[in-house]
């Protein structure tokens, strides 16, 4: 009995050594190749329809664009925190000469390992912490609220608008208040009910959140979450809603006026280009309340889709609205602005700078209720 | 069908060969899985199993994703072991972190080296106060402390939210959800190694888990203490009989397993994070729950047990780094590894027999 | 307005009554089964999966409700078979459903169904106050008379004493000849198809698309729901409507500007579950008491 134990035993290591030395000598294929590798950090899945599918169909226009000059490769579902770290770690051990790292959580992550890596370039999206090898980007979403708020503001028949907000971070609170800027502009009498999601993406949760809107009366809706919950809720209940992050037609076809498309790919591929020329650069100071890159209509970083669902003079004042943002002929937070508690921001002839928008603490005039804590 | 029988005694052979065979088995169904879904087999595999464990410092990267594990694992263990089931340590890790975060944040201009040891005792001392809700009830009302620790777990990260996004809230945080960053001294440094460096991210908390889980398994083996811990499991009359307070021992189980999970929580966040955050742990404490059951409970395999599972998170990462290979499927394979293992564990605890002529008897 | 709220609040409650009533017989039976939000999602996927490519709905229900079950086949298998610990193989079948059904359903990421129909003419669900009852699809509908069954089931048929002595104490139950494995794996597999189903609800009516994981979390307020109704199926139907109220009034609250903190109104469903069990373990009769056999493994001395 003790001898058939041994013999299993032994069996049982051999078959370990065995399952070792096969295991181990797989990875040896791997070449030092030529081409650039650069890999792009996700926080969910790209399947979300949402902020980290607009990052993935960027990341295939690079691909398309440079084809075999370029590889890249993805990590989804990567938590911000400690293994954020890790992963992007492992991606710079891995040989990636450029790492793209896609959410604001992974800004100290991508900085502790930027550090640690002083020859690969890092690129955050939307945070505002830099070093020599490390730049930033970001997107100015707001601008097309303004003219989704134009757009609502002409469609509405109640005069309130649903607003599903995510978080109140100054992103969504500059969404927030472009969109009521772009309301006020056409439309005096509506409103904005913002509600608070407290969360990217729970489709469910988003769901209920716009039926409540609904129930509350609103027939235009908005949204600063990612899944296109929302717009299905809108269009099985007959009201209108704006995409958000990429076209989300087939969702609602009835009830999308158009969507807002985070356009990554001319970011990406300009930064890779420059990599690629030796003039990328991390811009000005490392401690920088914005982006070194932070863009929006004028440079098609924000594109809009067609405007659908609303009559012509709708669309006509859409268009003009989208024009004159990204030439420059509408400056969205100008004043004279109050906010929604009577206080005066902005004086007749200001305008609001990036620092200010950074700085954003409060509601304008038009948005109901006060921003949580 | 088949009927399982009590072992008599439980061999050191089956303890250690078990194991083994579940995850070959693991490692057979996996070959099938990945074939069928279309990878290399055999690379899939060496970036689960091999590539985490090829450089000195992705062994360092195992360990320090295994520190919390080990912590609450250990604690867990005790636990379990006295038939208490506390499985609320996720909530407790919140609450510790929360204690000695609040302590960090308060003293954020201090040089003093008292103010980790200080921020110790502190999420110690959350995490046994929220064990000590439902060891209270236990006793007190007989109320199933499964449930209650459940629940708490989702209080405390709800709690934990709040403060981030409320009244802890950095000024400078630009609206995120974070606080201001902990003082120098209230983080954990890393290891320095004479001659090497420090490697990767390991840091004296590692050191700390391991000597925890070396300590407890001394209790649970050597001690008096320990033997209590034995007997109310196994029988709690006999515990009663030889004079033993059942009580006081389910409570002190409770503030060990607790508090431990609370320093757990603090050390994750001095050591890797350095400011709070709503999501501090990624489900430390469910995991731990499934190390412990791997380790057998025994405190001190712990430190494999856990060790293991930390290497299919990191060697999940690392597929999907070098295949591609999707993180559902590692959900998937993590979910398969756990059903072996613990199908495993039976095998250790009992006979299997078969009986294809009595009719009478299936099933029962 | 309120009526649509109140539709609102009455459509989130369905999928917790699905799936606890489901946790209640599994919990009355003696077992514990953790791995509710992943028999769910493997329910909502199928579900999903089955309607978009058949184009039948009633095809895609069958699925959500056989792949629940086949779910909890699996758990089944290892707690009863191999008497593995209830926690932790509740646990890891969470791990593996919700990994499975992330899988599974990658393909049907970002397409787009039709949900289910309302029952009653529209003339019924228009009329005011009691309009709102007729407004719902026929699983709402379902899932109340289910709970009435289990109650029926439960209290007033032998077979329901039989399942509740298991609960209780297994050993007695056995020695009265009674098979205590077979009992309870009907519960389990019950258990399973009922989350399946309360699965479905979710792609097929609430938001009908797939998303990975896109219960978030549904699963456990399920469980916490059974204790809330401290085992019994009536209670399961208001305490699910009271947490669905909990769930939307924090949302309606936002739009008219109330300032209540939306963390503290989430953690109130956990909270009064815990209110509701330190009362219930005070002074409750043996009715309305945990099953005193819950989670122990039942070993057949044969």
């Amino acid at each position: 009995m003790k001898n058939n134990r041994f013999i299993i035993f032994a069996g049982l290591l051999a078959i370990i050594a065995v399952v070792f030395y096969f295991a181990t000598n797989v990875d040896q294929v791997e070449d030092k190749e030529t081409k650039m590798k650069v890999a792009f950090v996700y926080l969910t899945n790209p399947g979300d329809h949402g902020w980290t599918y607009a990052h993935e169909v960027g990341r295939q226009q690079v691909q398309e664009h440079f084809g075999d000059k370029v590889e890249t490769s993805y990590v989804e579902n990567v938590p911000e925190g400690p293994d954020a770290t890790r992963v992007i770690r492992e991606l710079a051990q891995n040989g990636n000469d450029m790492i793209f790292t896609t959410s604001f959580g992974y800004m100290e992550p991508t900085l502790k390992v930027a550090k640690e890596f002083p020859n690969i370039k890092f690129d955050h999206i939307t945070g505002y912490m830099r070093a020599e090898n490390m730049a930033t980007g970001n997107i100015r979403f707001y601008e097309g609220r303004y003219v989704q708020g134009v757009v609502a503001g002409l469609t509405t028949k109640s005069n309130k608008i649903g607003y599903v907000a995510a978080f109140p971070i100054p992103e969504v609170i500059q969404g927030i208040n472009s969109f009521a800027q772009g309301l006020k502009s056409v439309n005096k009498d509506a409103t904005i009910s913002v509600v608070w999601a407290n969360t990217w993406y729970d489709p469910v949760k988003e769901g209920d959140a716009a039926k409540v809107l609904i129930a509350e009366g609103a027939d235009v809706l908005a949204q600063h979450t990612d899944s296109p919950a929302m717009l299905q809720t809108a269009e099985k209940s007959g009201v209108f809603g704006f995409g958000q992050s990429s076209d989300m037609h087939e969702f609602a076809p009835s009830a999308q006026l158009f969507a807002s498309v985070n356009n990554w790919g001319p970011y990406y591929i300009s930064q890779i280009q420059k990599a690629l020329d030796g003039s990328w650069t991390t811009g000005e100071g490392p401690d920088h309340w914005a982006g070194n890159t932070w863009k929006g209509l004028s440079e098609d970083f924000l594109v809009l889709t067609d405007f659908k669902n609303m009559p012509s003079n709708v669309a006509k004042a859409a268009q003009e609205a989208r024009d004159g943002i990204a030439n420059g002929s509408i400056n969205i937070f100008s004043g004279p602005m109050m906010d929604n508690e009577g206080n005066q921001i902005l004086a007749s002839g200001e305008v609001l700078d990036d620092g200010g928008l950074w700085a954003m603490n409060y509601y304008v005039d038009g948005v109901i209720g006060k921003i949580p804590n | 069908m088949f009927y399982l029988t009590p072992r008599k005694e439980i061999s050191l052979f089956f303890t250690i060969s078990i194991p083994i065979i579940s995850i070959l088995l693991t490692i057979i169904f996996g070959f099938f899985i990945f074939s069928i879904l279309g990878y290399d087999p055999g690379k899939a595999l060496y970036h689960f199993f091999i590539s985490p464990l090829s450089r000195l410092d992705k062994i360092a990267d195992l360990f320090v994703k295994a520190c919390p594990l080990l912590i609450i694992g250990t604690g867990l263990v005790l636990c379990f072991r006295a038939n208490i089931w506390n499985i609320g340590a996720e909530g407790q890790l919140i609450m510790g972190a929360v204690f000695s975060g609040g302590l960090a944040l308060s003293f954020s201009e201090t040089q003093s080296v008292w103010l980790l040891p200080a921020m110790a005792i502190f999420s110690f001392i959350g995490g046994a106060l929220w064990a000590l809700f439902p060891a209270l009830l236990k006793i007190k009302l007989r109320t199933n402390e499964i449930l209650v620790t459940l629940m708490l777990t989702y209080v405390a990260s709800l709690f934990l939210d709040w403060l981030v996004r409320g009244p802890w809230r950095s000024p400078t945080s630009f609206g995120f959800p974070l606080t201001k960053y902990y003082p120098d001294v209230a983080l954990i440094s890393k290891i320095y190694f004479p001659g090497i460096g420090n490697i990767s991210q390991l840091h004296w908390g590692v050191f700390i888990a391991i000597l925890i889980c070396l300590l407890c398994w001394f209790a649970m083996e050597k001690t008096v203490f320990g033997f209590q811990i034995k007997l109310i499991g196994d029988s709690p009359q006999a515990l009663r009989f030889s004079g033993f307070n059942e009580s006081k021992t389910t409570i002190t189980l409770f503030i060990i397993s607790g508090g431990l999970a609370g320093l757990a929580g603090m050390i994750e966040v001095s050591a890797n994070i350095g400011q709070l955050q709503p999501n501090i742990s990624f489900g430390y404490g469910f995991t731990a729950i499934i190390v412990a059951f791997l380790a057998r409970l025994n405190p001190a395999a712990v430190i494999i047990s856990g060790l293991l599972i930390a290497l299919i998170e990191v060697g999940g990462d690392s597929a999907q780094i070098a295949l591609a290979i999707p993180k559902v499927v590692t959900g998937v394979f993590k979910g398969i590894l756990l059903f072996f293992l613990l199908a495993g564990e039976t095998l250790t605890k009992y006979e299997i027999g078969f009986n294809y002529n009595q009719k009478s008897s299936l099933n029962d | 307005m309120i009526d649509a709220l109140v539709l609102t609040i009455l459509m989130t409650s369905v999928p917790l009554i699905l799936a606890a009533t489901g946790e209640l017989v599994v919990e009355r039976s003696g077992v514990l089964n953790l791995g509710l939000e992943g028999m769910m999602l493997m329910g909502a996927v199928s579900a999903f999966a089955l309607t978009y490519v058949s184009g039948s709905l009633l095809v895609g229900l069958l699925a959500g409700v056989i792949s629940g079950c086949l779910t909890a086949a699996i758990f089944g298998f290892f707690v009863l078979g191999l008497a593995t610990n209830q926690v932790a193989t509740g646990l890891a079948l969470t791990i593996f459903g919700t990994g499975l059904s992330g899988l599974i359903g990658s393909d049907f990421v970002g397409k787009a169904i039709e949900g289910l129909p309302t029952v009653f003419p529209e003339t019924l669900s228009n009329m005011s106050f009691i309009g709102v009852f007729f407004a719902l699809d026929a699983i709402a509908y379902l899932s109340v008379f289910i709970a009435l069954l289990v109650w029926i089931f439960l209290f007033k048929s032998k077979y329901g004493l039989v399942l509740r002595a298991c609960g209780i104490s297994h050993n007695s139950a056995h020695s009265l000849g009674y098979k205590v494995l077979t009992v309870r794996w009907c519960s389990i597999l019950f258990g399973g198809m009922m989350a399946g189903l309360g699965g479905a609800y979710l792609p097929l009516m609430l938001t009908p698309h797939w998303s990975e994981g896109m219960t978030s979390g549904r699963g456990w307020i399920a469980l916490a729901l059974v204790v809330f109704a401290s085992w019994m199926p009536s209670r399961i139907i208001y305490g699910a409507i009271l947490f669905g109220a909990i769930t939307i009034m924090q949302l309606a609250g936002q739009a008219r500007g109330w300032t209540i903190p939306p963390q503290f109104l989430s953690s109130l469903p956990y909270i009064a579950t815990i209110f509701v069990l330190v009362l219930i373990s005070s002074k409750g009769t043996a009715k309305y008491l945990a099953p005193s056999d819950l989670t122990r493994p039942f070993i057949s001395s044969k």
